[in-house]
């Protein structure tokens, strides 16, 4: 799922963020936020909007001081250090382009403020302009630029200081599905080239997996999970999280049976029981729900093979399985989206890739079918 | 249309007049234009008018010390309106809405009314020398009425609103991102004033001053009540040569030089406004 960028490794966090809060009045658009970024990677910061994720990254800039706590950048305490004196450089969501200046002129700006010698200067910025294969528009103002071009600019203008950490905001938002998924990866190329440490916020989960080497989700100012976005699609930590990356079918069910190695759970909306072949951590009895992706789910006509297949001997009879009918298909090209409806009346996802072309035999609308998973698909989430 | 009934037509006339010649008449120039049975026998043009205004010191003194009042006048409203519309235009909407009021605020008294106010503060007897002389600051009244510094307070006062609006309706669409990213890439707030705000109210400087530099050249009430006897502008030598010495056409003559004078900046800008626009497609 990630194309997991040259491996960071083990040293000392390079941004600190320690329990950082920021209050607007009485709304809490952060709360108490501890996070370690590492030098080299590229960090996702994923949410939806008012997530407080935009301000997280503002602090990072210095465009917003923290009501409490701190950030470390380096080892170096920011909070007294105004955004123009900070070795710190962000791609603004607008881009912010200087209208009145050419190319040229807004990527030196930055390096003017450094009172670097005019030879310097335009070395670096030819440097750069290269690097995001501009240079062949130095002398354009950014109206006269596309916006997949404009994006390049302001990329550049933000790396040309060298900063020690790039902050980007919504870094593809502007741009087209088609342009979005080539940029992503040239934004991972040039990140690898620099070795300069990204932190990037976005609402775009697609990116968040596709840029990042970990990432952060946010929800009502916290962080609610880090990891890789392995970690994150396949081992969610909360019913939010499940939601939120990717499509999920939830059950809500009472736990059963809880064994270290394995559970059972009880849920209604199947009709069934549920055997998950982890342990999990949670009081008996407990309400608890069970997540599974729809692509971890098989459709068939006949009930699955029976209990005790050879793989998975443990499920007993009539687990991991529920019977339905066919509500909905949608055909998206590579795959097809199949909605089924089961006897609770409780509708489950499921995605089935299409790789034979064209199928006689395929299911269709209204049909009787049985859904099923392995053993070690569902996660159980108790939050 | 409007434009050419209410615009175009009175040009003309003056134009027309400024070429006659006086004559102690009803109207009192002589016709440009001799018909004879209905037939235009002869064009009858008198440039004496023109020679006129460049042959006496008079009109010369005027139309430069006009010149000179306008745009001394035209920069005090540019320092001081400057920081009130950014004042204006970076504070929080609702005080927005108060402070312009504040701006528009003098325009609902009569304009007259409030140069008169101004000799009240100014006169040898007024406020200001009665408060110095009371706190100790002075002994003897100051000279403030009939002088140039009287002309350009009352220029500037009741020409600063239209210095502040122009630049405030600029000022206010700026995008402030643009001054965050000045301040991230390095720039520290005077920088960043310097290199992305000011470029960019350019248009709103130039609109400000035109509106106060125009009027202000051909300003008739403020000079003639607060100004100088000995220094006239050239709007009081045309009401003057119009009212007092009735010579119509030499009046004639002062007003379309002026409006000539007037036109080089308005084409200027108009010629840089294009150029910026054609710059953008």
């Amino acid at each position: 799922m990630s194309t997991q960028p040259s491996g960071p490794t083990a040293q000392a966090p390079y941004l600190r963020i320690e329990n950082v809060t920021k209050r607007f009045g009485d709304f809490v658009a952060v709360s108490d936020v501890s996070l370690d970024v590492r030098r080299g990677e590229i960090f996702c910061l994923l949410g939806g909007s008012g997530s407080g994720k935009t301000t997280l990254l503002r602090m990072l800039a210095g465009f917003e001081t923290p009501t409490s706590g701190k950030i470390y950048i380096d080892g170096q305490d920011m909070c007294e250090i105004p955004p123009y004196d900070r070795p710190v450089n962000m791609m603004f969501q607008s881009y912010a382009l200087f209208p009145h200046m050419t190319v040229e002129k807004n990527v030196a700006f930055g390096l003017e403020q450094e009172r670097l010698g005019r030879q310097e200067i335009r070395r670096r910025v030819g440097e750069i302009l290269e690097i995001v294969k501009m240079t062949p528009y130095l002398a354009r103002k950014p109206h006269q630029l596309s916006g997949g071009q404009r994006q390049r600019v302001a990329l550049a203008r933000a790396l040309v200081k060298r900063p020690k950490l790039l902050l980007l905001d919504e870094p593809l938002a502007a741009l087209d599905r088609k342009l979005r998924e080539h940029t992503q990866f040239e934004l991972i190329n040039i990140q690898e080239q620099l070795g300069v440490t990204f932190v990037v916020v976005t609402h775009d989960q697609e990116e968040a997996m596709t840029l990042s080497s970990r990432m952060g989700v946010m929800n009502h100012g916290q962080i609610v999970q880090v990891g890789t976005p392995t970690d994150i699609y396949e081992f969610p930590a909360t019913r939010f999280v499940a939601d939120f990356i990717g499509s999920v079918n939830m059950f809500e069910g009472k736990l059963i049976e809880d064994e270290p190695d394995f559970v059972r759970i009880r849920c209604e909306d199947l009709g069934g029981i549920v055997y998950v072949n982890h342990g999990i951590s949670s009081a008996p009895d407990a309400t608890v729900w069970v997540a599974v992706r729809p692509e971890k789910i098989n459709i068939s006509r006949e009930p699955p093979a029976p209990a005790g297949g050879v793989h998975q001997p443990e499920v007993g009879a009539g687990e991991n399985t529920a019977r339905g009918t066919v509500k909905e298909i949608a055909y998206m090209g590579d795959m097809s989206i199949y909605l089924v409806r089961t006897g609770s009346g409780k509708t489950i996802r499921v995605t089935i890739p299409n790789i034979a072309r064209h199928t006689e035999d395929r299911i269709t609308w209204d049909e009787t079918v049985y859904v099923s998973w392995h053993a070690e698909s569902p996660v159980v989430l108790t939050r | 249309m409007w434009l050419i009934v209410l615009f175009l037509i009175p040009f003309i006339i003056v134009f027309k007049i400024s070429f006659s010649e006086v004559r102690l008449a009803m109207p009192p120039f002589a016709p440009l234009f001799e018909w004879l049975d209905g037939k235009l026998v002869a064009i009858k043009l008198n440039f004496a008018n023109y020679a006129f205004l460049f042959t006496d010191a008079l009109y010369v003194s005027s139309y430069l010390y006009s010149l000179k009042v306008a745009a001394v006048s035209t920069v005090f409203c540019l320092l001081l309106g400057y920081p009130m519309a950014y004042a204006i235009a970076r504070s929080s909407p609702t005080s927005r809405t108060v402070l312009l009021m504040l701006i528009v605020l003098p325009f609902w008294t009569s304009f007259l009314l409030r140069v008169y106010a101004w000799i009240g503060l100014l006169k040898s007897n007024g406020v200001i020398n009665n408060v110095l002389m009371y706190v100790g600051i002075i002994h003897e009244p100051l000279t403030m009425l009939q002088t140039d510094f009287a002309v350009y307070i009352g220029i500037v006062y009741s020409y600063l609103p239209f210095m502040i609006l122009p630049l405030y309706s600029n000022l206010e669409k700026h995008d402030l991102t643009l001054i965050e990213a000045a301040a991230d890439l390095g720039a520290r707030p005077i920088t960043a004033f310097l290199r992305i705000t000011l470029p960019q109210s350019v248009p709103g400087i130039i609109a400000g001053s035109l509106l106060v530099f125009i009027p202000a050249v051909g300003e008739y009430v403020i000079p003639s009540l607060l100004g100088r006897t000995d220094q006239l502008m050239i709007g009081r030598i045309l009401s003057d040569e119009f009212f007092e010495n009735r010579d119509w056409p030499v009046a004639s003559a002062v007003a379309i030089f002026m409006l000539g004078l007037l036109v080089v900046p308005i084409m200027l800008f108009q010629h840089f406004e294009k150029r910026t626009l054609e710059a953008r497609k």
